[in-house]
């Protein structure tokens, strides 16, 4: 286990890279925004299962039938390779008759077609949810942070949950960028992404506790090495892990239902992320922080031992 | 070679394989489904005051679910759920097929029946606006066995009422004999009839206007029946999930969750050959074990509570993969084969701990602060890890420790550790 790269010593380059991508990712935001969905946007969402290609002009008519004055852009397709469903976006609440004359006219419409999938949410409720969405994931990270501080240690906590914010953020400039539906299952993803996250990196930082216990380092060169140890040593456990993970969420996303779609391509995302993030994000940073010590106490420093 | 204990190790398997074989077919359909497994609607209504600017106090929001309650079990919906939520809303889960908008009428409707002795037509808008000092009678005078039936002579669909105070109906067909008795529904003229004789019993029927069918008149029978919500019932958020589509979903989650299972075993037999068999056992009773609390618990199932427990098996791996890793460590740094198993075990239990415990705060904090759907997959993953704690760590270690006692292998390829120097065993 000698000539192995050195994950710890090479690690500004880790960071410039999580810096690009969080650059690039805040300007998607800043650029494009989430396309929320109704969970979270007042309006109601028609998902029409066509069970045929969707022919929007046809769609149009339906709405136009009922009654109901569509925008530009309303209509967007989905359902995997062959787009037989409509998915239609109102700013207005349908009412109970609306959404059975949508259902009378869909059947008669469209033969083929399965029951629609309406939903309608109310400004307020749409805020609440929002608001709930967020503070469920800054308290589940306040937890997170406690407990593993009284564990561990807080550098390590603070060092974990940066990994994972950093996890999270990256699934959601995925979703800004390429557009996609963020509802209420999206909020289910990043929070099992978060736990996933931090249970990766927790067994690395394990692992460095222990490696640690026998002989404290006296110095950074010390200090970079046995993080370095601890990551390859448990590289195989994060590698095989993560893959199997990765098996269960990709069989899911190709065979799975078109309903949880979206909610699997968070995990994906978030899982590569994560397995990244616990190895070359959360270790070296933690490295990065506890480091500073050696040059507080010595300035000028012993000769560090040789390896 | 210790043949007890292999005895002892094949009986386990048997055991874990023979259950799940045995009973899972019948465990999984005592499962309850989620809406977006089986289709129906969600509906959530916020309880609103009964004056602009008013409250609503926390007996009167008892009040209102207990009338939801009772209007929802009328209704006769297997399993409906009806939950308090955010202190002043009430969220009605209702599985199965039938018009949304008819449950809807069911369930945040009052029927406002009022009978006037007087009325005008105002042809502007074409409606009859009632005298309300000749309001004669009520919904609330209605006895609540209100049922729908078809008048013998006319064929006509009614509902038929008695009124509690039967002297007095009497006195109003006595009054009013031969003369139009003004029937409003919910602001809504439907029938003027004239009585024809005097009524005594205070039994009489009501048809007209939209009564013309007989689901109508079950409709307005029902809403006499459960009389008045204590409070205006707001719909502020629906949804509604086709029956086919939700079951064409299920098939589909569940094959790509049974290809996922087949894969993952593969693969930890490919890596960890006979642990990995043991691991794969293990899962096998974490599946099962998870159903059965599901179905112990009533956990209804949705499909992100489906990802969850499918998802729930990496980590059940994970703790496997942890403690094989650990096993190969030790055996590489000299030890014999059984002492590497039981050193290997006992320190990577802290690290599936902390490991575990983490993920099941947010799992917590999910679902306190969730609703709805996050709320079952906070459920799903919180069992989840707990069974797999129990089964990839208690049953797994057993499993493990009873294989390598029996001594039945001595090579530690069969731990999936390929020995770069000699290693005695």
């Amino acid at each position: 286990m000698k000539a192995r790269f050195n994950l710890v010593r090479n690690r500004k380059w880790f960071f410039m890279l999580s810096g690009a991508i969080t650059v690039a990712g805040l300007i998607v935001f800043l650029v494009s925004g989430f396309n929320l969905g109704t969970d979270f946007v007042a309006g109601s969402r028609v998902q029409l299962q066509l069970n045929q290609p969707v022919n929007t002009a046809k769609v149009q008519q339906l709405f136009q039938e009922a009654g109901i004055p569509l925008d530009e852009g309303a209509i967007t397709t989905a359902g995997g390779p062959g787009k037989q469903a409509a998915v239609v976006r109102l700013t207005e609440v349908l009412t109970p008759a609306q959404v059975n004359q949508i259902k009378t006219l869909e059947a008669k419409m469209f033969p083929k077609s399965q029951s629609a999938d309406i939903s309608t949410v109310d400004p307020l409720v749409a805020k609440q949810t929002s608001q709930k969405a967020v503070w469920a994931v800054l308290i589940a990270s306040l937890f997170i942070v406690i407990y593993v501080a009284i564990r561990f240690e807080y550098r390590f906590a603070i060092s974990g949950i940066v990994a994972l914010l950093h996890d999270a953020f990256i699934v959601m400039s995925a979703f800004a960028l390429l557009r996609l539906e963020v509802d209420l299952t999206f909020v289910a993803a990043i929070l099992t992404i978060v736990g996933y996250s931090i249970n990766d990196t927790i067994v690395i930082f394990d692992r460095i506790r222990e490696n640690l216990k026998g002989k404290p380092p006296a110095s950074m060169e010390e200090l970079e090495e046995v993080v370095n140890r601890s990551l390859w040593q448990t590289m195989t456990r994060s590698i095989n892990t993560v893959a199997t993970v990765l098996i269960a969420a990709l069989m899911l996303y190709f065979f799975g239902g078109t309903s949880i779609r979206t909610f699997t391509f968070a995990l994906i995302v978030g899982l590569v992320s994560g397995a990244y993030s616990s190895i070359f994000i959360a270790s070296p940073l933690w490295v990065t922080w506890r480091g500073r010590q050696f040059r507080k106490q010595k300035p000028s420093g012993e000769v560090p031992q040789a390896n | 070679m210790k043949w007890g204990r292999f005895a002892a190790f094949i009986a386990l398997v048997l055991v874990v394989v023979g259950l799940t074989v045995g009973t899972s077919q019948q465990l999984w359909k005592s499962i309850r489904l989620g809406l977006d497994l089986q289709g129906g609607f969600e509906l959530l209504y916020q309880v609103e005051p009964n004056t602009p600017g008013g409250t609503v106090s926390a007996q009167g929001v008892q009040a209102a679910l207990q009338a939801v309650t009772t209007r929802v079990n009328s209704l006769g919906v297997a399993s409906p759920v009806i939950q308090l939520e955010n202190k002043n809303q009430i969220r009605v889960d209702l599985a199965g097929t039938f018009s949304q908008a008819q449950a809807e009428a069911y369930i945040g409707q009052t029927a406002d029946l009022k009978i006037y002795g007087k009325a005008t037509y105002n042809a502007k808008t074409k409606t009859w606006v009632p005298d309300p000092k000749t309001l004669l009678i009520t919904g609330n005078d209605i006895k609540p066995d209100a049922a729908a039936g078809q008048n013998p002579n006319t064929g006509q669909y009614e509902v038929d009422v008695t009124f509690k105070n039967a002297k007095r109906w009497q006195q109003i067909t006595q009054q009013y004999l031969g003369k139009p008795l003004y029937t409003f529904l919910n602001g809504q003229m439907i029938t003027d009839p004239a009585p024809s004789e005097v009524i005594y019993n205070g039994q009489t029927a009501i048809s007209g206007g939209d009564l013309t069918t007989l689901q109508a008149c079950q409709t307005l029978a029902q809403e006499l029946n459960s009389g008045a919500l204590p409070y205006p019932l707001k719909l502020v958020s629906s949804t509604s999930v086709g029956p086919s589509l939700g079951a064409a979903s299920l098939k589909a989650t569940m094959w790509a969750g049974l290809g996922a299972v087949a894969l993952i075993f593969l693969f930890m037999l490919l890596l960890y050959r006979a642990a990995g068999f043991i691991a794969d056992i293990a899962l096998v009773a974490y599946a099962y074990l998870l159903l059965l609390t599901f179905a112990g618990l009533h956990v209804v199932l949705t499909l992100p509570g489906l990802a969850a427990l499918v998802l729930g098996i990496g980590m059940a791996v994970d703790a496997n993969i942890i403690t094989y890793e650990r096993i190969k460590d030790e055996l590489r740094n000299g030890r014999s084969l059984q002492s590497s198993v039981i050193a290997g075990n006992k320190r990577a239990l802290r690290t599936i701990i902390d490991a575990n415990a983490t993920t099941f705060i947010a799992g917590a904090v999910m679902y306190w602060f969730g609703q709805g759907d996050i709320r079952g997959f906070a459920v799903s993953l919180m069992l989840s890890i707990v069974v797999s704690l129990i089964t990839a760590v208690l049953l797994s270690r057993a499993m493990l420790l009873l294989y390598t006692r029996s001594n039945v292998v001595k090579r530690p390829w069969w731990f999936g550790y390929r020995a770069r120097k000699a290693v005695e065993s």
